[in-house]
């Protein structure tokens, strides 16, 4: 059986890398050229990653020099502590942890309650008949490009009459009617390439509507659920909109509380602090892709490619 | 056969039950929160909802007030230069890493990372590299250009394109990754041909390749033009829309008004002018690719 399902599975493979067989050894101006093209642009794109990080490290003294590219000259990791345990917004001034906890808090529930339903109603929609499905479905494609803030008044209405309004229940449903489009493309797109008969087997062994779900289906999709934790941590962690509207003051997300740390606060500019806290907020994101490789950019393109 | 007719019955209600999370979702938030924003576009409303319906009139208010005018000459400008800066660069990333060039990995990692980055992240890094007195600016100062002026995030006239360069920054490396991925889907024995016919490369990219990646062209505009519309976390980021209003763009304009400003009724026009923008937006593309499928399956 486990065979069966391993030969069938859809492949989740990132593009054919091609094999390099006509590679130049020697060096001709032209290349050298190209190489540094690519070595420039290289530097463009790392240029904002390296000024955050140096200027993290450095002495308020030194940043006051005006020497933005300069290496710190006397390295303190202060701002780092600072940045994690004592950054003020307002008047509260415990750190942007308090952020990053509730961006955990609100990511972790988001995260499964999205998946669990983009999946069952990509199986749903792949495998069985319900009257309507399709015509659904083709709205909740049209959903997934409609701008936030056409949504974001009625819906706040809504949650503030059903007491979700402010809370985390509020944030997590919100994140997963939001990430409900995208969800459900990515696994409806990935149970159309399992074939038919596996499903009618299934049911010829007696498996119903749940059964077949939880004990076939799923199994055979880690895959796509890889890909699909990977887009939904990476785009929850990320957003700002959302968990500035609906999470409550007691639950702002990271981004929410880096802003307010960096651009409310009265007095001197901490800029060490500032670029501490921004890298923090960056850390978990940034991780994730350079674990993920190429399957990050698999999620960015599904709801583009095949929609 | 008869005996099971109950059993598929039932299987295909629980098929239904299972479904009906989406469907709320569709018809509650989808589609009623929109035509109830709509609804609050036609009405009197300041910081509650009213009833009334004073026609056309938040949508004439809306376009005589100048901060709205202003985004939307912003969105334009931004939208315009974001997408061709984009393009262009993406595409030369994507056509030199697709020369067999050493460290192709590395490279393309480090183009595409500031996409894993918030848009908060984003505009924070940018403002504080762009802040005149202590960034860029005061860098090049102190190299020995005492002459050296670069105050656009501070400038009335140059604010914009300081936003255009942050987000160019952060979104060029997803195109770079999208055309490589249809670069590496066209047949290399084309350009051996070309090769044989003494055609050069220059030529074999404009005439042969460009054509060819035009689906992957098309997945990068929807995705960056999505992005266009929403632009809001990297303003507030960067410039709070300021100086002045000089950079205020209309998710921002609409934010505004609904939460701290007390002006539900202009807010809902404004976004239903935003929603008619992306349906024009999206209708096009949506029709262009459906006669495309309906080709493939004629043929």
């Amino acid at each position: 059986m486990s065979a069966v399902v391993e030969r069938i599975t859809p492949p989740v493979t990132a593009p054919v890398q091609r094999k390099a067989v006509h590679r130049k050894s020697h060096f001709t101006p032209a290349r050298l050229g190209l190489y540094a093209l690519l070595v420039s642009s290289a530097a463009f794109f790392l240029l904002p990653l390296y000024v955050m990080l140096i200027t993290s490290v450095k002495p308020m003294e030194e940043i006051h020099l005006g020497r933005l590219f300069a290496l710190p000259s006397s390295l303190t990791f202060e701002p780092w502590v600072q940045a994690w345990s004592a950054a003020c917004t307002g008047l509260e001034c415990r750190g942007i942890q308090v952020g990053f906890w509730n961006s955990v808090w609100i990511v972790v529930p988001s995260t499964i309650a999205s998946i669990f339903f983009g999946a069952l109603n990509g199986y749903a929609l792949s495998f069985w008949r319900v009257r309507g499905a399709g015509w659904l479905f083709g709205v909740l494609m049209f959903g997934a490009f409609v701008p936030y803030q056409v949504m974001i008044y009625p819906l706040v209405r809504t949650l503030a009459t059903v007491n979700l309004f402010g809370t985390l229940g509020g944030i997590v449903f919100i994140h997963t009617v939001f990430g409900m489009p995208v969800m459900t493309l990515l696994f409806r797109n990935y149970y159309a390439g399992v074939p038919i008969e596996l499903f009618k087997a299934a049911r010829i062994d007696g498996g119903g509507f749940w059964r077949i779900f939880f004990q076939l289906m799923l199994p055979m999709s880690l895959p796509i659920i890889a890909v699909a934790v990977i887009m939904q941590v990476t785009n929850i962690w990320n957003d700002f909109l959302l968990g500035l509207v609906f999470a409550g003051r007691d639950n702002l997300p990271m981004t929410v509380q880096l802003n307010n740390v960096i651009n409310t606060t009265t007095g001197e500019r901490l800029y060490n602090v500032n670029m501490a806290a921004t890298v923090l907020t960056s850390l978990l994101p940034l991780a994730v892709y350079l674990i993920s490789g190429r399957w990050f950019l698999r999620g960015i393109t599904a709801g583009a490619v095949k929609g | 056969m008869a005996s099971s007719q109950p059993a598929r019955k039932k299987r295909a209600a629980a098929a239904q039950l299972a479904l009906l999370p989406m469907a709320i979702t569709v018809l509650g938030v989808y589609i009623g929160t929109v035509l109830w924003s709509v609804r609050i576009s036609f009405s009197s409303s300041k910081i509650f909802p009213k009833n009334d319906f004073v026609g056309f009139s938040q949508y004439e208010r809306l376009f005589a007030t100048e901060r709205w005018t202003v985004s939307l000459h912003n969105i334009a400008i931004f939208g315009v230069l974001f997408i061709l800066a984009c393009m262009v660069l993406g595409f030369f990333l994507a056509v030199f890493l697709d020369q067999h060039v050493r460290g192709e990995n590395v490279l393309r990692t480090i183009f595409l990372y500031p996409y894993a980055m918030s848009f908060v992240a984003t505009g924070l890094v940018w403002q504080w590299m762009l802040n005149p007195g202590l960034g860029i600016q005061a860098a090049v100062r102190n190299l020995g250009f005492p002459e050296f002026q670069f105050d656009w995030i501070v400038n009335q006239d140059k604010v914009i394109y300081t936003l255009v360069v942050a987000a160019v920054w952060q979104a060029s490396g997803l195109v770079m990754a999208v055309l490589l991925a249809g670069l590496r889907g066209i047949d290399e024995s084309l350009w051996n041909a070309a090769r044989i016919d003494g055609v050069p490369r220059w030529r074999y990219y404009l005439s042969v390749v460009l054509p060819q990646l035009g689906p992957a062209f098309g997945t990068s505009f929807v995705l960056l033009a999505v992005g266009v519309v929403k632009v809001y976390d990297v303003v507030v980021a960067m410039t709070l829309g300021g100086p002045g209003n000089a950079s205020e763009v209309p998710a921002k304009f609409i934010m505004d008004n609904l939460f701290t400003r007390a002006n539900v009724g202009l807010a809902s026009a404004a976004s239903t002018v935003m929603l008619l923008t992306v349906l024009a937006l999206l209708v096009p593309w949506w029709y262009a690719r459906s006669v495309q499928s309906r080709k493939l399956v004629h043929s």
